[in-house]
């Protein structure tokens, strides 16, 4: 799919996505080795965003399982379409049971959900996995099968092996410790946030029309508050909608009345507002 | 499996040896790992050191916080180069300048090639080749570069020319780039003792661990602000954990009479199980923390760990002692987005010494039971935390015998080595007969314990 990671880079860049070297290297390995990419990191920081993008240069089909606490093998793999199975019966009443039974266990009458969806047919696909930490633990061996040998088992029909593997993409924000199985089978790749120069490209692809000394002071504050001990430190997604609402409002510096006001957009915490409130020395709030 | 063929037989033992010592830190490679590693070096090539750091990264981490052994190991067995720079030994005020330069710019490659100029100027000690090595402390206390902060302010401010609202943040970001540099001085110096004294051996001590595993009484002061960073982590890991203890819990056994009852619509079948409820029990905990100066890193993590779990328990009350013991309950709620401040609000506002300052067990447990005895019911856990070093004093033995008594259960974690009870002073031992006594060190022991005997 990729030449060099260079090549990543660029024709990431081309859909909006910025990548750090790190991220760009794990990609191309991803693509090279064949392996399923796990993706870490703290919330809005483009996790998801990354597998679409993928999606985008690949010029494949993203097939996305989100993941939530219950989710079982019928939402995510396959299921009986039992309603229509019942339909085919009482239809061919005449019918030998061998007729029957062959026929209501055919493709036609299965529902392929997110996993069995992503393995068979020949068109590229990109496999997100979102949110992975969410499911329940049995999930995970289920995804162990599919995605080591990228193959499916429905019993009455046989294996469904993958004759061209999609690229996956695992994403998790660590509430839960994924079971070391699970990790073994796949390259790991934390994105945290991303360095000045990085964020601020970013900034400036995104919120077009940004002033470059604004997108500079605004990355500065962003990077300072994150130095800061709060109990939620801004991420990559609210500096760019921070960065909106400067525009927005018209400011084309940064001033105290304008940070004061517009705190809310960046720190989700009253306590943590006033925590920077005080360290960035604005007047009272 | 054999090494592929693009990766030859040196690269593959520098990569083996490079895996054994990750193992050696506690990351758990296995040889599947290894061989994709190679994979991703062939794949990668070895032109470029920064992918190749990232390559690795991949295939052999599993998560977020390895990171950190990672990298100073991956200096020492793939450094940027061998020896030291070619060319004079620098002057300490030309060096100087031209870090104020590299600074101003933010250039972190400059800084990266100063730093090596630098050791090798100035970090060299020792004349024999037995005992010579080279020092980043030395280094950096030759070079100094937290003096050049102003100047540095200066020169940026002359630069920008313009005063914003950003600049108010200049000092804070002058300072983390110079923390930039001391970072890449201390681990040049490591490549360069690497070569003189094996990689191996460096690569065992000078590392620094993981943050869970880093020993409470021994840790620095921002190796403890890096362990309280972990707390909110391990706190909602272990809230989901035991959600999903209590779900499983939920399923319960068949409640007869009701289903029994339920059957008379029925004919007297029972069509329709149903199962008994269980009542969701709100445990209560009491928390016992010494915070004397001895074990104070690990009590101030520890409250934070059970604060941070508070709202899985319907009632929880901490108490701290020196030689007498206070309720500090209202000063932990208080202190949630101020953590640092914890442990000097409690001394200062909680009395939890008498006469004298040293921490004495007998007495502070003695008072516990008398003054706050019903505070310890027959639905309590107790947690005592503490290094049961009771400077001589007497144990009070009959107190802990008493709360032990009232209580459903009581655990003591002790952050010392096990080891090391019942050395000197400590009267761990005796504790440790009338109840059960952890050993407590590391974040990740903490995490563990508490996640096995917290009460459900």
């Amino acid at each position: 799919m990729f030449t060099s990671v260079d090549d990543v880079s660029a024709r990431l860049a081309e859909t909006g996505y910025l990548a750090s070297p790190a991220v760009a290297t794990t990609v191309f390995l991803a693509d090279r080795l064949g392996k399923p990419l796990l993706v870490e990191g703290p919330a809005g920081v483009g996790k998801t965003e990354l597998a679409k993008a993928v999606a985008q240069v690949a010029q494949a089909r993203l097939v996305r399982l989100q993941c939530y606490e219950g989710v079982d093998e019928s939402r995510a793999l396959y299921e009986w379409n039992h309603a229509k199975q019942l339909l085919r019966i009482s239809a061919g009443r005449d019918e030998t049971w061998d007729a029957t039974r062959t026929d209501i266990f055919s493709e036609e009458f299965l529902l392929a959900r997110p996993l069995l969806t992503a393995i068979r047919g020949d068109d590229p696909k990109v496999l997100l996995i979102d949110e992975t930490d969410k499911a329940d633990v049995e999930v995970e061996g289920l995804l162990l099968e599919v995605l080591s040998d990228f193959q499916v088992t429905v019993p009455e029909l046989g294996t469904v092996t993958a004759t061209r593997r999609p690229f996956v993409v695992l994403t998790s924000n660590a509430t839960r410790e994924l079971s070391e199985a699970l990790r073994r089978r796949c390259l790991f790749l934390h994105i945290g946030f991303p360095e000045e120069e990085l964020e601020r490209r970013i900034v400036r692809m995104k919120v077009p029309g940004i002033d470059a000394a604004l997108a500079e002071s605004v990355v500065r504050v962003v990077g300072a508050l994150r130095a800061m001990d709060l109990r939620k430190v801004p991420s990559v997604a609210e500096t760019i909608d921070w960065a909106r609402t400067l525009l927005a409002l018209g400011a084309d510096t940064l001033d105290e009345d304008i940070v004061r006001d517009t705190l809310g957009v960046l720190l989700k915490h009253q306590d943590d507002v006033l925590k920077a409130a005080a360290k960035l020395d604005l007047d009272a709030v | 499996m054999t090494a592929d063929a693009g990766v030859t037989a040196d690269v593959a033992s520098r990569l083996t040896d490079f895996v054994a010592a990750l193992r050696a830190h506690g990351v758990r490679v296995g040889t599947g790992e290894t061989v994709d590693a190679a994979r991703a070096v062939e794949a990668l090539g070895l032109a470029d050191r920064e992918l190749l750091r990232e390559g690795l990264a991949a295939t052999l981490l599993h998560t977020t916080g390895q990171r950190q052994v990672f990298d100073p190991v991956f200096d020492l067995y793939f450094p940027h180069g061998v020896g030291g720079p070619e060319g004079e030994a620098a002057d300490r005020d030309d060096l100087r300048d031209r870090l104020a330069a590299a600074l101003t710019a933010n250039d972190s490659a400059w800084m990266g090639r100063l730093a090596i100029e630098a050791v090798d100027g100035f970090g060299g000690y020792g004349s024999s080749p037995a005992s010579d090595g080279w020092s980043s402390y030395q280094t950096l206390d030759r070079i100094r570069p937290q003096t050049l902060l102003a100047r540095v302010r200066a020169e940026v401010r002359a630069q920008s020319g313009e005063s914003g609202f950003a600049d108010r943040l200049l000092d804070d970001e002058i300072r983390r780039r110079i923390e930039v540099f001391r970072a890449l001085v201390a681990a040049e110096a490591r490549r360069r003792v690497a070569e003189r004294r094996g990689r191996d051996e460096i690569a065992r001590r000078a590392v620094a661990p993981t943050a869970d595993r880093v020993d409470f009484l021994y840790a620095g002061k921002d190796r403890l602000a890096e362990l309280r960073r972990t707390v909110q982590p391990i706190a909602r890991k272990l809230a989901t954990r035991l959600a999903a203890r209590r779900r499983r819990a939920a399923r319960g056994s068949i409640d007869l009479r009701r289903t029994l009852r339920g059957s008379l619509s029925t004919g007297g079948v029972p069509m329709r199980p149903v199962l008994r409820r269980r009542r969701p029990v709100r445990p209560e905990l009491v928390l016992l923390c010494d915070v004397s100066g001895s074990v104070s890193g690990f009590s101030d993590f520890t409250m934070l760990l059970v604060q941070a779990l508070h709202d899985q328990f319907s009632k929880l009350r901490v108490f701290a002692f020196v030689n007498r013991i206070d309720e500090v309950t209202g000063l932990l709620e208080h202190g949630v987005a101020d953590s640092e401040g914890l442990g000097a609000r409690i001394r200062s506002e909680a009395t939890l010494t008498g006469w004298h300052g040293s921490s004495d067990y007998g007495v502070a447990l003695g008072e516990f039971a008398e003054r706050y005895g019903d505070a310890v019911g027959p639905r309590t856990t107790v947690f005592v935390l503490g290094d049961a070093r009771t400077n001589l004093s007497d144990p009070n033995l009959a107190a802990v015998r008493q709360i032990a008594g009232r209580a459903r259960r009581v655990y003591w974690l002790n952050p010392e080595p096990r080891p090391q009870w019942g050395t000197g002073d400590s009267a761990a031992p005796a504790y440790a007969e009338l109840v059960e006594m952890h050993e407590c060190r590391t974040a990740r022991q903490l995490g563990a314990l508490i996640a096995r005997l917290l009460p459900v």
